[in-house]
């Protein structure tokens, strides 16, 4: 931090104005000018919150893609296909036994099974291959859709949210204070809460596993240089099956919260191969702190957008893309 | 020797009955949105289309209909895409299409680039595409978005007492036609629109959108369809939305009012404009509803046809009654079949349609309001029925043409 302050002095006062101005909106009773100018503070405090949480969701999906890019070097483009399987599994599951804590752990087990069944059965039979490697992912989703499309039909899925978690509840953030001198506070969806909260345990988690047990170790080793790695006796088939396992399920479960907080259907698969695309491109290519950079950016790029420029939303997202593209290719936190 | 010649005659009434089939073929192309947001409205339309060939039949005199699906995602090039590739590989004579507003305007010009083939609206409800320039060979045997509205904005403000209104809508033609209708005879009432957003048709997360809402007003009209509907209600109900709720053609339809979950129930005393009521009365109408749910098993279908099923439904029938009048004669550039279809008046499930100058139809439109029907079932129940309704929603063609097209921005929320 005060390495970064001495090196980029000028970088350094600008963030710290930006966390400062945002301080004040976020925590201030907005003047009445300001309200006029750009829309109540209740909208605002309302679409950072929402970029946040959506941002979380795309943590979830992109940290497994990162993950298993980071380590074995293999862009899967059917992680879309794993993350609406997860999300179907869910609702099977949480639709048949009514629990939608058991629907997250089978879509976890679910799709954990179907990447080892991958990575056995497909990858290891072209390891170091990108193209081909490309290739057959980018086929084997479409096979996945159109088998999802046969056995669940084009209907929209939604997987029921338990009644402890509907509705609002208010949180101690001020948008107004009314004529009678009352404040009025922030409702907030508890769900949305409920999920950031979990997918930063989930994160949280991951860095902890990388970072300070014996098996992230190896992962992190076999990031660094695989041969080497396997050289030295590490089963490293096993740690790309575990690994891999461990992607997709998260994928998995970021399945069932998509289809907690939205919705499933066909088409869906795409969207979030998409979205974690443009999240670990943003980030930086196997960092796991970068996908969580990126995911909170480009949550709050397309929530700020839909309620200030909706007619451009869209286009933020992949400007934010080209942007980091031109300036920083390797992406925002990656290491060079 | 008795067998055979038992097999030698099963075998040469095999061989006769083939000569029989091998008649001439019409060949028609049929799209619908099989994928994307509106992929259940695309499957419902063609359960409606399925429902017409099963009551009418594909004979057309010595010849047979023969048909070829295409899919599309409700973006206009796709429509242009498949129809392309209907025309082009599969070779079509006739064809049915499209569903979604977008795609309607682009298939109706494509449509000018092909005057030798006839072209049959399935579904789509742009004002637009027959209003502007319209193509001589696009027929149109469905009302437009504007016309699906007409009779709610007098409804909210006379019998509901609403004053002020704000809308949210998906961001393409059909939802601005539909906008279009309400805001024109809503605020002709009296009433004010204080507030139009538009949402980018796929959005998925709402609750920005939904914060956004205003408080101030008496209800919020919803012109969402699809899974945007879904993806609205669910997240709606979770922000713990309270506000009176008013519905598009596509919102308050069999395609919402189905789906899974139970964030629908925020639907529940809704009111609504469109060319049907589940539950109307009339016969036609119910012996539809009878030859629908005989013809898909329930875990298939809706408990009663969308708005999807029963445009595919008019526009099948339609073709089908008129290629009977002619025989099947697509010869001078099918200019016989064009001439029956731009007459032709159909005895639709929804009321008695026939086609003004521009081939744009002319029929019955119903205000209704959204009921359980006391099994968990949604439906929507009349509350009126307005026959007769034009494209220029009963204005004077020089005053209509005066409003503008619709779009974000138009109408102007005043008296015209």
């Amino acid at each position: 931090m005060a390495r970064f302050i001495e090196r980029h002095p000028a970088w350094a006062l600008i963030v710290i104005i930006a966390v400062a101005v945002l301080a004040w909106l976020v925590f201030a009773i907005w003047p009445p000018g300001l309200e006029a100018a750009i829309g109540r503070k209740r909208v605002f405090l309302n679409a950072v919150l929402n970029g946040i949480t959506l941002g979380g969701l795309y943590f979830l999906v992109a940290s497994g893609f990162t993950l298993i890019f980071g380590l074995m070097r293999n862009v899967n483009l059917a992680h879309g296909s794993l993350y609406l399987f997860g999300g179907y599994v869910g609702y099977a599951i949480s639709s048949w036994t009514g629990s939608w804590l058991l629907s997250f752990i089978i879509a976890f087990i679910a799709v954990a099974l179907v990447g080892v069944i991958l990575q056995l059965v497909v990858f290891r039979r072209m390891e170091g291959q990108d193209l081909r490697q490309t290739m057959v992912t980018i086929g084997l989703s479409i096979v996945f859709a159109d088998l999802m499309l046969w056995v669940f039909g084009g209907d929209f899925y939604q997987i029921q949210t338990p009644s402890w978690l509907i509705g609002p509840i208010q949180l101690p953030l001020l948008t107004a204070i009314k004529s009678s001198g009352e404040p009025v506070y922030l409702q907030y969806p508890l769900v949305r809460l409920v999920i950031f909260a979990a997918s930063v345990v989930i994160g949280i988690a991951m860095w902890l596993a990388l970072n300070r047990t014996r098996i992230g170790m190896i992962v992190r080793a076999g990031v660094d240089d695989r041969d080497i790695l396997a050289a030295t006796g590490v089963r490293i088939q096993l740690v790309f099956v575990l690994v891999f396992a461990l992607g997709a399920g998260l994928a998995g479960i970021a399945g069932v919260v998509g289809g907690t907080f939205q919705s499933l259907s066909p088409g869906e698969d795409t969207r979030f191969l998409l979205a974690s695309l443009v999240v670990v491109i943003v980030g930086g290519m196997g960092s796991i702190p970068g996908a969580a950079l990126g995911a909170v950016i480009i949550g709050l790029a397309e929530q700020l957008g839909s309620v200030y420029i909706p007619t451009y939303a869209i286009v933020v997202t992949f400007l934010i893309m080209v942007l980091v593209l031109a300036l920083r290719p390797q992406g925002l936190l990656a290491r060079r | 020797m008795l067998k055979g010649s038992l097999g030698l005659i099963a075998l040469s009434s095999l061989l006769l009955s083939g000569t029989a089939f091998a008649q001439e073929k019409i060949k028609v192309g049929v799209t619908a949105t099989l994928e994307g947001t509106y992929t259940v409205l695309g499957e419902d339309g063609m359960r409606g289309f399925q429902t017409a060939l099963n009551v009418l039949g594909k004979k057309i005199g010595d010849k047979e209909l023969e048909f070829v699906v295409a899919s599309t995602d409700a973006t206009p090039d796709s429509a242009v895409r498949a129809v392309r590739k209907l025309i082009e590989q599969d070779k079509v004579q006739i064809l049915l299409s499209p569903l979604s507003g977008d795609e309607g305007i682009a298939v109706k010009n494509f449509a000018k680039t092909h005057p030798e083939l006839t072209f049959v609206n399935a579904a789509s409800g742009a004002q637009e595409t027959t209003y502007v320039d319209p193509a001589p060979n696009f027929f149109r045997y469905n009302m437009d978005g504007a016309q699906w509205q007409v009779g709610l904005g007098k409804y909210a403000y006379e019998t509901k007492g609403y004053r002020k209104i704000a809308t949210v809508g998906e961001d393409y033609s059909f939802i601005y036609t539909q906008v279009f209708g309400l805001v024109l005879e809503f605020c002709g009432a009296g009433g004010q629109v204080t507030n139009r957003q538009w949402v980018p048709l796929g959005t998925k997360d709402f609750a920005s959108v939904i914060a956004a809402l205003p408080d101030d007003v008496d209800a919020i009209y919803l012109g969402l369809g699809g899974a945007d509907a879904v993806n609205f209600l669910n997240q709606y109900q979770q922000a713990g939305g309270k506000a009176h709720l008013m519905g598009g053609s596509i919102m308050i339809d069999q395609t919402i009012l189905s789906s899974k979950g139970n964030a629908k129930n925020a639907l529940i005393g809704t009111i609504a404009a469109s060319g049907q009521a589940d539950t109307w009365e009339d016969p036609g109408w119910q012996k539809f509803v009878k030859a629908y749910q005989d013809a898909f098993p329930p875990a298939k279908r809706f408990p009663s046809p969308s708005l999807l099923a029963t445009n595919y439904y008019g526009s099948t029938m339609a073709l089908i009654l008129a290629l009977r009048q002619v025989n099947g004669d697509l010869s001078n550039n099918q200019a016989k079949l064009k001439d029956a279809l731009a007459k032709i008046e159909i005895d639709a499930p929804n009321g008695k349609i026939k086609l003004d100058s521009n081939r744009q139809a002319i029929g019955t439109n119903f205000v209704t309001e959204v009921v359980d029907d006391g099994k968990g079932a949604l439906f929507s129940k009349v509350v009126k029925v307005i026959p007769n309704v034009n494209q220029t929603l009963g204005y004077d063609p020089a005053v209509f043409a005066k409003i503008g097209l619709p779009s974000r921005t138009v109408p102007e929320c005043k008296k015209y």
